[in-house]
């Protein structure tokens, strides 16, 4: 697929060699931010390999990695405002744990207890929908409410390329542009949907241009370039904060790992296509940056990674140690006040639970 | 009290709520200027404005899944999904969304909103647009359920489902539109869950539900009058939840039940309930328990084929004498 077509923007300012764009946009020429949200990528980053040991090692359910896609995670978050509200599919642990939601919850929510959807923080946001592209429905929909309410808020969905071919996304985008919603529809072009390259999931030149039918301005970014992604967010949410409505942004980045820690990505594509897309991975070239900044070297590199591993761990010993859901609970989130019908297939459930532990 | 129409009563229900509460839109298909397919939301976006009165694309994924996220974001929508057929083309977003969210958040998510839907034959709309699929959505853990009989009713629990706190799938049978019945005048909510016993008996327990409920009612009648049989007749209303206190305490009184249902036979809501009443009140029952049901095909287009399938008056009264003989 190409980057870049005569009707779609594709922004890029972080460039491989590290190199900063003289053009890029003014405010993000302080390499100090750039260190910001380089310290959250690492964190991410640790934070996600550590997810599918914990799986290998049998202490944490199927894991969808987001290995290769740190700059577009952090990026999407780092323009959102607080009172935004995300709508994530399965694979953006990341954006989420920059919002606030805790690393606990999103281990216990991959360790397989809903409680882990029920975040501390940012209460607003939806959790983790499985369901392809629908998201972009529910975004739509809390778009209409912040409309329906005149705020000043924005909803971003943050989609799949995979997720691009589904009714519902269409559905979303359509509704919106007729509606000059606060959305915007983020697609993670990592090129593979499971097994599916994106050649094979679509003729159009761009999954960008999927937003001209709806009327919807497309926009494109290299979803390695933290510089790119953050500007080429915050340009779509500020248009939608004063009523110009939704944005389609394609993050074009690549699946580092595998689709889940069941899958295993090399039945079905070439090492070469994996190493060529290792060199333009996003840390490479953020590092250069920092480093030709001198800003960053090795030493603080190893201090920050000593101290994420910290925290890391200190998440995990929480969510281990979090007692399991008693089976009530199950029950008890079912509806806002249970119907006795349930009331009487909780007792038995508890019931039999007792009679399984004696 | 006020005469009105089944469908007069439901832009009577949406409209007392959006006056009382700012947090209720409404959307659909050709609800707004046109006032709905059916005629049942006429004059609602002329009081309430084209904000929370709206037309969407055809699109009901697009129509169920915003409702899903403006209910997640504080709104309580009313959506329209034209015919209850439709449901099929957005079932994902009822069923795997709507329906399980507030479990898989561990209650941080809730979903204060209604999803109306005209369903049922008896109009000669043919295959694709004449089911009654109220069981496809009792089958489905986390919905509640509810197809009113009356214009009353319609008004009454239409204004509850509106303000319950949980997903409401509200089934108004298109037959019935016409139907004309008193409402009380001002504020009128009634309490989701409850059946409604229509007619007291002694000799069997008819329960129906939304067309099938007048023709219960008339077959009550006829068997009174021309078999000396007496029947109670109640009005199921809720499928979700259901009132099983009102049909046991029936069922025990008379030995005997028949359920009068238009889902298809397999699986349909009588099942549910004949199950619960074998396994409750098996020692109290005189008799077998029998389904009324339209038999396990789609409805046909041609009236006098249609007319054939529905459960009628004269099948209800057939199969209750032949019960209580």
């Amino acid at each position: 697929m190409s980057d870049s077509s005569a009707d779609i923007r594709y922004l890029r300012f972080l460039k491989p060699n590290g190199e900063l764009d003289k053009d890029a946009p003014t405010g993000s020429h302080d390499p100090n931010e750039i260190a910001d949200l380089f310290r959250r990528m690492l964190e991410l980053r640790v934070f996600d390999s550590k997810a599918i040991n914990l799986q290998r090692t049998g202490k944490l359910g199927t894991y969808p990695s987001w290995y290769g896609h740190e700059a577009a995670q952090v990026g999407v978050a780092a323009a959102m405002k607080k009172e935004d509200v995300l709508a994530p599919s399965y694979r953006e642990g990341g954006v989420m744990l920059c919002r606030g939601v805790s690393m606990a919850e999103i281990l216990l929510y991959w360790g397989g207890d809903e409680r882990g959807s029920d975040f501390a923080v940012p209460r607003d946001d939806f959790p983790y929908c499985v369901p392809i592209a629908t998201q972009c429905l529910h975004a739509a929909g809390a778009a209409m409410a912040f409309q329906h309410r005149g705020e000043s808020r924005c909803a971003v969905a943050v989609n799949g390329d995979g997720g691009t071919s589904e009714g519902a996304f269409y559905e979303a985008m359509n509704i919106a542009g007729v509606r000059k919603l606060p959305v915007v529809f983020v697609v993670i072009n990592n090129q593979w949907a499971i097994s599916v390259p994106v050649a094979a999931q679509t003729s159009s030149s761009t999954l960008a241009h999927k937003a001209i039918a709806a009327g919807i301005e497309g926009v494109q970014a290299d979803g390695n370039d933290i510089v790119a992604v953050r500007h080429c967010m915050r340009e779509a949410l500020e248009k939608a904060r004063k009523g110009g409505g939704p944005t389609l942004v394609e993050l074009i980045t690549y699946r580092l790992g595998d689709h889940t820690t069941v899958d295993d990505a090399g039945r079905y594509r070439q090492q070469d296509e994996v190493d060529t897309a290792s060199d333009l991975e996003p840390f490479i070239r953020t590092r250069k940056y920092l480093a030709s900044k001198n800003i960053w070297d090795t030493q603080l590199e190893e201090q920050f990674l000593e101290q994420c591993t910290n925290n890391i761990e200190a998440a995990v010993n929480n969510y281990l140690a979090t007692p399991k859901e008693a089976v009530e609970q199950m029950f008890n989130h079912m509806y806002a006040e249970m119907p006795e019908s349930l009331l009487a297939q909780r007792a038995h459930a508890i019931h039999f639970c007792d009679t399984d532990k004696d | 009290m006020a005469q009105l129409s089944y469908r007069e009563a439901v832009s009577a229900a949406i409209s007392q709520e959006m006056r009382l509460d700012d947090r209720v839109v409404f959307i659909g298909e050709d609800v707004a200027a046109a006032g709905g397919v059916f005629k049942t939301t006429e004059g609602l976006q002329a009081e309430f404005g084209p904000v929370r009165v709206r037309d969407t694309p055809i699109a009901e994924q697009a129509i169920l899944g915003a409702a899903m996220g403006a209910a997640m974001t504080g709104l309580r929508p009313v959506a329209e999904i034209m015919f209850s057929d439709f449901f099929a083309v957005c079932w994902d977003i009822v069923v795997n969304q709507i329906a399980k969210t507030r479990f898989m958040s561990a209650g941080q998510c809730s979903f204060p909103l209604v999803i109306r839907s005209a369903n049922g034959g008896g109009a000669r709309f043919g295959a694709q647009h004449s089911q009654s699929v109220e069981n496809w959505a009792m089958a489905v853990p986390g919905l509640k359920v509810v197809a009113p009989s009356s214009p009353a009713d319609v008004k009454g629990l239409l204004a509850a489902s509106i303000r319950d706190p949980d997903p409401v799938l509200f089934f108004e049978q298109k037959s019935l539109y016409g139907t004309k019945g008193e409402v009380p005048d001002g504020e009128c909510v009634e309490p989701l869950g409850k059946a409604k016993v229509l007619r007291e008996g002694s000799d069997v327990t008819i329960v129906g539900l939304a067309a099938m409920v007048p023709k219960a009612l008339k077959a009550a009648e006829i068997l009174q009058d021309k078999h000396g049989i007496s029947a109670t007749v109640i009005d199921v209303r809720s499928l979700v939840p259901l009132d099983t206190t009102t049909i046991f305490e029936s069922v025990s009184a008379t030995g005997r039940l028949v359920t009068v249902e238009e889902n298809p036979r397999l699986c349909g809501w009588g099942a549910e309930v004949s199950s619960l009443v074998a396994e409750e009140l098996f020692w109290d029952l005189e008799g077998p328990i029998v389904r009324v049901t339209t038999p396990h095909i789609p409805l046909p287009s041609a009236d006098a084929l249609e007319d054939a399938v529905l459960p009628s008056v004269d099948r209800i009264v057939e199969n209750v004498v032949r019960l209580a003989d």
